[in-house]
């Protein structure tokens, strides 16, 4: 029986631990000594060479560059698709009359708005590459042209560009969010709603003193899972920018320089010392995240 | 009448009329309908688009076609290759989610009801994976399906710019949330049903195929579609493991090869349809299972 129990064990794990081992635990193992070598292209035997990578990272501009809108993405991103997720979640649970309901219509919008998230990345990017031509056979030019106005260059502004990228983030996230905070709006018992009422909150305070805090614990997750994504966002701008990041280096990102400098430059120690350094900020913000997030857990 | 019955306190009424009549609730609607109106209007255009003619393409962006060139959907299925790609979708896709089920609730199950020596560090082996990212293997991960690709008889059908090779990568790369989120499913299925089977002298592989499989299936579907829209969206792992054969592409691959490489002589009412394409089946389907699907990749966040 026992002899039985264990070749079960070890029949039914041997091919799921040998493909990870060898296609995910094997790779990402492997990274961290390459980074430590000028592996390129060229030449077949690779050295080791210590931290030379990082510190030629240290001075890469267009690196540090991509780190600041990784940044800029990390802070924004999920400020943005969780602050209109919540506000659009609130009123499609506890909107509607008397403060306990949803409004008329919420399953319609909650279907609706949910739908970019099926929708695959590189997809939307140029759906939103068209969406955003800088003329009037752009979507959102023709009538700022037929206004009078100047038209946008959505992409090819370098001040810009990166903007037009987080907007077409936070249309894809939020509609996740309004469905993730919905579930979690009607985990929250009814009565709390109606006593608050009943003593006289109104909208707001409904919104600030019961939802948000009996929804703490699903917004966290909300903003680590928002923050991973805006540390990996890589396809929208690989596919929708010009030059995979630019014009000139003003949307690229992290995950764009990685494969750019393996794939296209060839210089695969260099970027797998860039992956190191995402690594340790993927690392580092999730555990930033659940510290400054700890609260004390409300049990309903 | 009720208003009459009920006593209320003042705060409560004032509450009330203020609700009723406050701005709050117009404004509520306005602004769910201008959401609605940013989610659907890009791809409505879209669809439009893909039927109209190349100069009104060039045109003004919110006239509509003279006429509906359905022509426009045949070159981009046929000469842009849309058909063949999202064929090869579908075949990795298909191949990709199979396997991951299948050795992902294998091994989940294994971890959540055996006791044994190791158990604990195969789990958080498999968990770990969820924190990684993916661009850090990138590198490594190239090499070994290439070195894959040289083992005798197997090698040529799991090497670079094969089907089997990127269904191997995407199983693997799966595999963390699978195991994760159903070795948290299986722990919470009653065990007196198995322990009858056993009883009854059923094997152990038999009672998982018979009985905690099936019992599971609430949990297996959401999975399921949980890694079919993420292997179909999959964008980064093809465009590094099935570089230069254009046959082989997938789908996202395609599309956004039209967009970039296509220069000035581009098709571009041809481009519109394929993007049509793309969207119009997930559109389907999304429809017809719509709670589901929201189910599926909300299920994740809320264990």
């Amino acid at each position: 029986m026992n002899y039985g129990r264990m070749r079960f064990v070890t029949g039914f794990l041997a091919i799921p631990v040998a493909l990870y081992v060898i296609y995910v635990i094997a790779p990402y193992a492997q990274a961290f000594y390459i980074a430590f070598t000028d592996w390129r292209g060229v030449n077949a035997n690779p050295r080791l060479v210590g931290l030379e990578n990082f510190q030629r990272l240290f001075d890469d501009n267009v690196f540090w560059k991509a780190v600041g809108h990784n940044l800029i993405l990390l802070i924004l991103m999920p400020l943005l698709t969780i602050g209109i997720a919540l506000f659009f979640a609130f009123l499609l649970n506890a909107g509607g009359r008397g403060g306990t309901g949803g409004v008329w219509g919420s399953k319609f919008y909650r279907v609706v708005f949910f739908f970019p998230q099926v929708l695959a990345v590189a997809v939307v990017a140029v759906l939103f590459q068209q969406v955003f031509r800088p003329d009037r056979s752009g979507m959102l030019n023709a009538p700022l042209i037929a206004l009078g106005f100047e038209p946008v260059g959505f992409l090819s502004d370098t001040d810009i560009a990166l903007w037009a990228i987080l907007g077409v983030l936070v249309w894809q996230a939020v509609g996740f969010y309004v469905v993730l905070f919905s579930a979690g709006i009607s985990s929250i018992p009814r009565d709390m709603f109606e006593a608050a009422a009943i003593d006289g909150a109104g909208g707001v305070q409904l919104f600030l003193r019961v939802t948000l805090p009996l929804l703490w614990d699903t917004i966290q997750v909300g903003w680590v899972y928002l923050g991973i994504a805006a540390l990996d966002v890589f396809a929208i701008v690989w596919v929708m920018t010009a030059e995979h990041g630019g014009p000139d280096h003003s949307t690229t990102v992290m995950a764009a320089e990685i494969y750019r400098n393996a794939f296209q430059y060839f210089k695969f120690g260099y970027a797998s010392a860039m992956g190191v350094v995402l690594f340790f900020f993927t690392i580092g913000f999730a555990a930033l995240a659940l510290r400054l997030s700890r609260r004390e857990r409300i049990e309903f | 009448m009720a208003d009459a019955v009920i006593p209320r306190s003042r705060a409560y009424a004032r509450a009330e009329r203020r609700r009723r009549l406050g701005p709050l609730s117009v404004l509520t609607h306005v602004t769910l309908v201008v959401w609605t109106i940013l989610v659907a209007v890009p791809i409505v255009w879209t669809f439009l688009a893909s039927v109209k003619s190349e100069d009104e393409i060039f045109g003004d962006a919110w006239s509509l076609p003279a006429s509906l060139r359905f022509d426009n959907w045949a070159r981009a299925w046929e000469q842009a290759h849309v058909g063949q790609y999202m064929i090869n979708s579908i075949v990795v896709v298909a191949g990709g989610t199979f396997g991951t089920m299948l050795f992902g609730s294998m091994a989940a199950y294994v971890l959540a009801r055996y006791r044994f020596r190791g158990n604990r560090a195969v789990y958080l082996l498999f968990v770990s994976g969820l924190a990684f990212p993916v661009y850090l293997a990138l590198t490594p991960l190239f090499f070994v399906v290439q070195n894959m690709g040289a083992i005798p008889v197997i090698g040529p059908f799991i090497g670079l710019n094969t089907h089997g090779g990127l269904i191997l990568v995407y199983i693997a790369y799966s595999l963390p949330f699978t195991v994760f989120f159903l070795a948290a499913f299986f722990r919470t299925l009653p065990g007196a049903v198995a322990e009858a089977a056993f009883v009854d002298g059923a094997s152990h592989t038999r009672v998982f195929f018979r009985i905690m499989l099936p019992m599971a299936k609430p949990g297996i579907i959401s999975v399921t579609i949980f890694n079919v829209l993420g292997q179909w969206n999959q964008y980064q792992l093809p465009l590094v493991l099935l570089t230069s054969d254009k046959e082989k592409w997938v789908l996202t691959q395609g599309i956004a090869d039209i967009s970039t490489a296509a220069g000035y002589d581009a098709d571009w009412s041809a481009l519109f349809a394929a993007l049509s394409m793309a969207i119009l089946p997930m559109l389907i389907v999304y429809t017809l299972f719509q709670s589901q699907i929201q189910k599926g990749l909300t299920a994740g966040a809320l264990k």
